[in-house]
């Protein structure tokens, strides 16, 4: 068991965790923080993609004493309140969801296109989404939504 | 404010999803995402051998570990009265006896079957000591030969799987008309036949398979939380399983479901066996399968072996077809498989052509592999595929375009009964085609294959012609085949006193958008805003009635809420009447507000609804106050969404990939609710289409029959790089069949693709045939003996 301290969504939290834990699994289960979800054991499906210090990462890549001091944001912290991120709202918009399941890391995922591709066009997201495996949309439309919701989010707001 | 501005719903309009806003702020309600007081975790012990008979389980070591609450065994579970997992559906052979159905124990009991197979369950505290307590507990296996190729376990040196089943053959079943189907060869003056094999399909639902039960012993009632596509329908299965007292001590909760596709639709025995604990240990138990459990143990899709053959006149008319199939049921047989395999496959073997006699076999047969049940199309894309290759086939043998042999022998003329069993309501086929040969430029084609052959490339084009049979229906026509269940669905509409309105349905949603499409269309009829509208599903304390989704079944549930619309605007019409005097017959409903044509005079419906609680202005002797109603909608027929789609490909001979470069799609969903929503569905089975053509594959090992493909890392799923664009088209001819004419569209793009890809596979290297997947090593020899023989 390990004590530490990570900011998560912008508030602070002191944790004891067992050292195997992973960085997914305390968020999941101690923070209760359920929006990212576990969707393989072998870290290749993305829908537990978190930001760590402001780059996604596979949460279940990492252990949660790694992330010690550390600042994450995950998908509970995008909105405020009922406004959602520009990102959040061009899936909506785009319809680049079904299930959700995959949705979360996702977006996650896109928001990190975003910031090292400002406009960035389709082939360009196909290739930086080959890590997020969706099931139900065939990818269509979140390749649609990450277009727009990049661009959206370079317009001046 | 809010009221003035929600947008009202329209049937046909691409309106946004109203579910969407608590999947992308991470708000979703998954199983897993559930802790209950008290809660303990189940792992489970498997078999590592595919074929064993089980000796001593020592539990001892495992027992004494941190946190561990109980260890059960499957004979524990026999002894605490748990019964065998059923086959859900009568099938009965040739010769009549009825299918032979391997007893299939939640937790294995002296054999076991298939890697994977559970054999133990441990329950602690978290779920990490649970993972460590399994991996402690001893089984002695004694290893017995395993099989996995279907003609091997039919032979006479197969291992036999299941004690009073030889040959590993569960039933030999036939549809059609043998006689007339070999007067129809003897008659044919051209043939083509084939030979193929429908690869096994891994369903892959992001989410993975969970289950949180909670036992009450106060009054023998239990809670299940789990992830299902039919919540009814396992309440009543799991009551009888598990011997409680009446449907009213089981409660089945499915929340947001992360994607199902057919492969949440069993009764597992890994969900079985967790109930089963939660009583045993008196605490709620969780599991939440890992991603390997889920490839060794969610049900499997497809994996048919068939021989094919088709007989024409020398214009390529055809006149009759025989097909024999032999379908891998794995270990046991799953809940709806001797279905599957059955009717929802062979019915459909006529495709969209005019095809006189028929005569298929179907035999069905145990292998040390995964059980096998309905997935994304279940047997629908099968039968799609033997006729659309052979079409294809049949175009090379008579010497004409792809398109042409298709018209040449489409149905033309609706309803039109098929020597199947079924009766198609609607279609226009050729139209339907020539909208995609145009979405597709289809007359330019040659050039672009010129073009391609310039650059090195091998390019293709295939066509496929679907139809498939979708809104399962009527109760009493399944049940004549063989069903043990009921068809129809129910919707409960309860208007409440400050008018908004709350919707109970059956059916259940898991990505297909029935929050919005049903707010969509009650909004549309009692001209109300679409926020007032909640849609209430997957929990039996709220919704006794009902079948849940699969077959692309939205048509059945929403005609369902189209009646119940219709009982409460015709109960307004008689509160209207009384509050204005007149004859209900002559009050109009139309936008939301009641008229009186008569005196002008108007009643908004939301003042109807007003009235109908407060119940002052009417007499409650003679009208009931409240405003609820209950309809059920058995359709009378099942629907029939066809269409066609026009795939092309460009293969690199020295690196054998092939990469879909353009893929149109002409489809006929009837009467499209919601065409954003439709086109969604859409992509998704076009996508998961191509992946089985070119990518994906089950493969077990032959010999020790171990799954090879038991990750992301060995099993070739989409990914959004692999993908092209899609170009779809709607041609639709309203089904007559429900009052919305709608048909359905779940499962329509995997029906229609992997077909189409083949074709434009065997097109771009003049081959007659090449099996799923066509998979760059493959592809690279076919060229590379096309090269020899240039
Ligand atoms: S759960 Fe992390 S990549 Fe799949
Ligand atoms: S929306 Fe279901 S997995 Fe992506």
């Amino acid at each position: 068991m390990t004590d530490m301290t990570l900011t998560v969504n912008g508030r602070e939290h002191v944790v004891t965790v067992e050292d195997r834990t992973l960085l997914v699994h305390l968020l999941r289960d101690q923070l209760r923080l359920t929006g990212a979800h576990v969707g393989c054991d072998t870290s290749q499906c993305g829908a537990c993609t978190v930001h760590v210090d402001g780059k996604a990462v596979k949460s279940c890549t990492m252990l949660a004493v790694q992330a010690q001091g550390c600042e994450i944001l995950t998908i509970e912290g995008l909105a405020q309140g009922r406004e959602l991120h520009p990102m959040q709202a061009a899936f909506h918009e785009h319809h680049g969801l079904q299930c959700g399941f995959c949705t979360p890391g996702m977006i996650m995922m896109a928001l990190d296109i975003a910031r090292r591709h400002p406009s960035p066009d389709a082939a360009t997201v196909r290739a930086e989404l080959e890590g997020n495996l969706c099931r139900c949309t065939g990818y269509h439309n979140i390749v649609k939504a990450v277009v727009a919701g990049a661009q959206r989010m370079g317009e001046p707001a | 404010m809010t009221a003035m501005t929600a947008p009202m719903g329209k049937f046909g309009q691409s309106v946004k999803r109203v579910e969407d806003s608590r999947l992308i702020t991470g708000n979703g309600r998954y199983v897993d995402d559930l802790v209950l007081p008290g809660q303990t975790h189940a792992a489970f012990v498997r078999s590592a051998y595919a074929h064993a008979r089980i000796g001593a389980i020592d539990v001892s070591a495992a027992a004494a570990m941190p946190g561990v609450v109980k260890i059960l065994t499957g004979q524990d579970l026999v002894d605490g009265g748990l019964f065998a997992l059923p086959s859900g559906w009568g099938l009965t052979s040739i010769d009549g006896t009825p299918a032979r159905v391997g007893v299939h124990h939640a937790l294995a009991v002296d054999t076991v079957r298939f890697v994977g197979e559970p054999v133990a369950l441990v329950i602690a505290e978290t779920r990490g000591q649970a993972r460590d307590a399994a991996d402690s507990v001893f089984v002695e296996y004694e290893e017995l030969p395993a099989v996995v190729d279907m003609v091997a376990a039919l032979g006479p040196d197969a291992p036999q799987l299941h004690p009073d089943i030889p040959e590993n053959r569960a039933f030999t079943w036939d549809i059609g008309n043998a006689e007339e189907a070999d007067a129809a060869f003897a008659r044919a003056t051209r043939r083509v036949s084939i030979e193929l094999r429908n690869n096994r399909l891994v369903p892959n639902a992001m989410e993975p398979r969970a289950i949180n039960a909670e036992w009450r012993a106060y009054d023998g009632s239990m809670t299940i939380h789990l992830t299902h596509q039919n919540p009814i329908g396992m309440r009543v299965l799991f009551m009888m399983l598990l011997g409680l007292e009446s449907e009213n001590h089981l409660r089945v909760v499915s929340p947001d479901v992360g994607g199902g596709f057919g492969s949440k639709a069993p009764a597992y025995a890994e969900e079985l066996a967790v109930a089963f604990a939660a009583r045993a240990v008196g605490r709620p138990v969780k599991w939440t399968a890992e991603r390997t459990e889920s490839f060794l143990t969610d049900a499997h899709g497809r994996d048919h072996v068939t021989r094919a053959e088709l007989a024409m006149d020398d214009h390529g008319r055809f006149l009759g077809l025989k097909v024999h199939t032999l379908a891998n049921l794995g270990g046991y047989i799953s809940t709806s498989n001797a279905l599957v395999v059955s009717y929802m496959y062979a019915t459909m073997l006529c495709g969209q052509y005019a095809i006189p006699a028929v005569h298929a076999v179907v035999e069905g047969v145990y292998t040390n592999t995964c059980p096998v049940d309905a997935y994304r199309g279940a047997g629908r894309p099968e039968a799609a595929y033997v006729i659309e290759r052979l079409a294809h086939l049949a175009a090379r043998e008579i010497g004409v375009d792809q398109a042409e042999i298709r018209r040449r022998n489409f149905v033309r003329a609706f309803p039109h009964q098929t020597p199947l069993v079924y009766c198609y309501d609607s279609g226009d086929y050729e139209g339907c085609l020539d909208a995609a040969l145009r979405l597709a430029d289809y007359q330019g084609f040659e050039q672009r294959r010129a073009e391609a052959r310039a650059r090195g490339k091998l390019r293709g084009i295939g066509l496929s012609a679907y139809v498939e049979a979708c809104g399962i229906g009527p109760s009493k026509l399944l049940a004549s085949l063989g069903g043990g269940g009921n068809m129809w669905e129910s919707c409960e509409i309860r208007v409440q006193p400050a008018g908004s309105v709350e919707v109970l349905t059956g059916a259940h949603n898991h990505g297909q958008g029935h929050q919005t499409v049903y707010a969509q269309i009650i909004s549309e009829r009692f001209g109300i805003p679409m926020d007032r509208i909640t849609v209430v599903q997957g929990d039996t304390d709220r919704i006794q009635a009902g079948t849940g989704t699969y077959g692309s079944r939205a048509s059945v549930g929403l005609s369902a809420a189209v009646k119940s619309c219709e009982k409460i605007i015709e109960k307004g019409r008689q509160i209207v009447g009384y509050m204005l005097g007149i004859d209900p017959g002559a009050v109009d409903f139309a936008d939301g507000i009641y008229t009186s044509a008569a005196t002008n005079q108007t009643v908004a419906f939301t003042e109807m609804v007003h009235a109908a609680h407060a119940a002052t202005q009417f007499p409650t002797d003679q009208l009931e106050p409240g405003l609820v109603a209950t309809s059920f909608f058995d359709p009378p027929n099942f629907t029939y969404p066809a269409g066609v789609h026009v795939c092309e490909v460009e293969i690199d001979p020295e690196t054998g990939v092939t990469e879909v470069v353009a893929f149109n799609a002409a489809d006929d969903f009837g009467n499209v609710a919601n065409p954003l929503i439709v086109e969604g569905q859409v992509h998704g089975g076009l996508t998961q289409g191509i992946a089985q053509a070119l990518w994906e594959n089950a493969v077990y090992d032959p010999d020790s029959a171990q799954l090879m493909t038991a990750s992301y890392m060995d099993y070739g799923m989409p990914r959004a790089d692999s993908l092209p664009e899609f170009g779809l088209a709607f041609w639709p001819s309203p089904t007559p069949v429900n009052p919305l004419g709608m048909k359905g569209c779940g499962e329509a793009g995997a029906i229609g693709s992997p077909p189409a890809v083949i074709n434009a596979v065997c097109d771009a290297l003049g081959i007659a045939h090449v099996d799923m997947p066509a998979s760059p090593e493959k592809i690279w020899r076919l060229c590379q003996e096309r090269q020899e023989a240039l």
